[in-house]
């Protein structure tokens, strides 16, 4: 699975790194950031759960979840 | 250095003269008629109901009308509300809270109370002033004296049965935040009480009313300017005097003005979540026990209190005609933005008019949507988890002393204004 934060939409809410500290963060003024864990868009195996429920909580949906075919 | 001379007498003069430029039209009051026709959020029948208003609304006239206030719509579906938060070309934020007078065209995009007042593009640069104070790491530093502050208001409770949790808890933990970050003396909480005080409610009563409260404000500010002129400190004041936009010190009126915002902004309605939340935990002991003995559901719960009785609905001016929902907005109508009932919309929320306190999934909207997101978000969080958190630890029992004496605000801010409680 994969994540991303849409800059255009995030207006800084904080859900995301409320939910899930470890992977996302918040800029200088609140923005959302990745963060080490995820900072190369790829979620930590096991935290797709997380990554789901940041996406869903949301206001904005700027959380991006890109779901992977399985193979 | 040079002298600041900003804040003259005369840009005082200024601000109570712009505050009393434009277009006024008659005050009407009395019962609603019919709420899709008629609505008026100012009378006591929406002040008790409001929730049941949306609910009924949703159903069967989702954008409701009023020939009050000079003509003003109320859409009631997640979706209007999203669409008009978002749509800043054809809504202008150049008034926020409706009453019977429109600010002067002109004011825009800067406004009265920058950045809530203002539209874009000013409007995002007079937001990222603010920004930085506010995120969710930098209110983090408020918490230990909000925490003790909280005790300190629990402790003055010692040897009663009946406290009123409005009036006596919720209302002076954010006035005591706040003024910590503008660096107010303390001792001028008693203040604000009076400055703050049927605000949301008095938007309705007549203009010289309305001009004596906001000059008494007015005042206030500027001798709290000219002190930190004269003090500097470490706080958002300082901050303020200091701060430059493309190139230049603040107006005068663009200190004042998002002092003043500030300072009404975050006191009302955080007052009001804290003061919904402790009602509906008095009047619902599984969800107080619940929370009282698991912590970690404390989150959750918190979220769901600021979807189930959000406290804040902002409005808009039309900027441009428009149809909306289905119906003909024209150009100066008001329009009600009710993130409440945004957030109670079925279409939008399961089981959306229940409190479901360890809720997974909530998108709500309580703190707006788009570019005018609530600024003091993280910190309003943070101030309503350690009320709660110390008001469950040091009470965990309580009920409500008597249902009838509970008495909710009318207007855009919604919350209870009289909440006796029973504790211990
Ligand atoms: C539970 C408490 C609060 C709620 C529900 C709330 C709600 C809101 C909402 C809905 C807006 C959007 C306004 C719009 O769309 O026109 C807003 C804006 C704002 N709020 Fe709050 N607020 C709360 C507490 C606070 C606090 C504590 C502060 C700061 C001290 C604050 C400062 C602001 C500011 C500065 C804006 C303007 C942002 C902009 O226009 O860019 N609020 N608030
Ligand atoms: C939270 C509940 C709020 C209450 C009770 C409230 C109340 C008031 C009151 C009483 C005034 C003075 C208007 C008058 O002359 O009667 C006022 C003005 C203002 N409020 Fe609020 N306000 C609230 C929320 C907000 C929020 C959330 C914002 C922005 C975030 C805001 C921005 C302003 C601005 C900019 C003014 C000056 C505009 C004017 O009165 O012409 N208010 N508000
Ligand atoms: S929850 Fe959404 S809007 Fe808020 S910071 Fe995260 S990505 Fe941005």
């Amino acid at each position: 699975m994969r994540v991303s934060i849409d800059s255009a939409t995030c207006q800084g809410h904080g859900r995301c790194y409320d939910l899930a500290p470890d992977l996302f963060g918040e800029d200088e003024e609140g923005y959302a950031t990745l963060t080490a864990l995820t900072a190369d868009g790829e979620v930590p195996a096991g935290r797709e759960g997380d990554v789901r429920l940041a996406a869903a909580n949301c206001p904005e949906s700027a959380v991006l979840v890109h779901e992977e075919a399985r193979l | 250095m040079t002298v600041d001379d900003r804040f003259t007498e005369e840009a005082r003069q200024q601000r109570i003269a712009e505050s009393q430029l434009g277009t006024v039209n008659e005050i009407i009051t009395g019962p609603v008629k019919d709420w899709t026709t008629d609505f008026s959020h100012f009378e006591e029948e929406y002040a008790e109901n409001a929730i049941q208003i949306w609910d009924d609304l949703r159903g069967r006239c989702p954008v409701a009308h009023t020939e009050r206030f000079g003509g003003a719509w109320l859409p009631t579906r997640y979706e209007d509300v999203q669409a008009i938060a978002y749509d800043t070309e054809h809504f202008t934020s150049r008034a926020i809270i409706i009453s019977n007078v429109r600010p002067p065209l002109d004011i825009a995009p800067v406004g009265f109370a920058p950045p809530i007042s203002s539209d874009p593009p000013f409007h995002h640069d007079a937001r990222k002033l603010l920004l930085p104070a506010f995120t969710k790491a930098n209110v983090a530093k408020q918490a230990v004296t909000t925490e003790a502050f909280c005790h300190s208001l629990i402790d003055g409770f010692a040897g009663r049965d009946v406290v009123d949790a409005a009036t006596e808890y919720g209302m002076y933990i954010p006035m005591r935040v706040i003024a910590d970050m503008l660096g107010f003396p303390q001792e001028d909480t008693e203040k604000f009480t009076r400055f703050v005080e049927n605000v949301l409610e008095g938007a309705n009563d007549p203009i010289e009313e309305r001009q004596e409260r906001g000059m008494a404000l007015s005042n206030y500010l500027f001798e709290q300017v000219r002190d930190h002129i004269d003090n500097p400190r470490d706080d958002l004041t300082t901050y303020l005097l200091n701060a430059e936009l493309y190139g230049q010190k603040l107006e005068p009126q663009h200190v004042v003005g998002t002092m003043t915002l500030l300072l009404i902004a975050g006191i009302d309605t955080t007052w009001s979540a804290i003061g919904a939340s402790l009602w509906h935990l008095a009047k619902n002991p599984e969800d107080r026990k619940r929370l009282v003995e698991d912590r970690s559901l404390r989150p959750k719960a918190v979220e769901e209190f600021l979807r189930a009785y959000a406290p804040v609905t902002m409005a808009r001016l039309v900027k441009e005609d428009v149809e909306l929902g289905g119906v003909q907005m024209k150009k100066e109508d008001w329009v009600l933005l009710p993130f409440p009932a945004a957030n109670r919309d079925p279409e939008r929320f399961e089981r959306a008019d229940e409190v479901v306190i360890d809720r997974e999934v909530n998108r709500h909207a309580a703190f707006g949507l788009g570019i005018h997101r609530c600024v003091g978000s993280h910190l309003a969080r943070m101030e309503l988890t350690v009320a709660l958190d110390v008001w469950l630890d040091r009470v965990p029992e309580f009920s409500l002393e008597d249902p009838a004496a509970v008495r909710w605000s009318a207007g855009q801010i919604r919350g209870p204004r009289a909440l006796p409680l029973r504790i211990g």
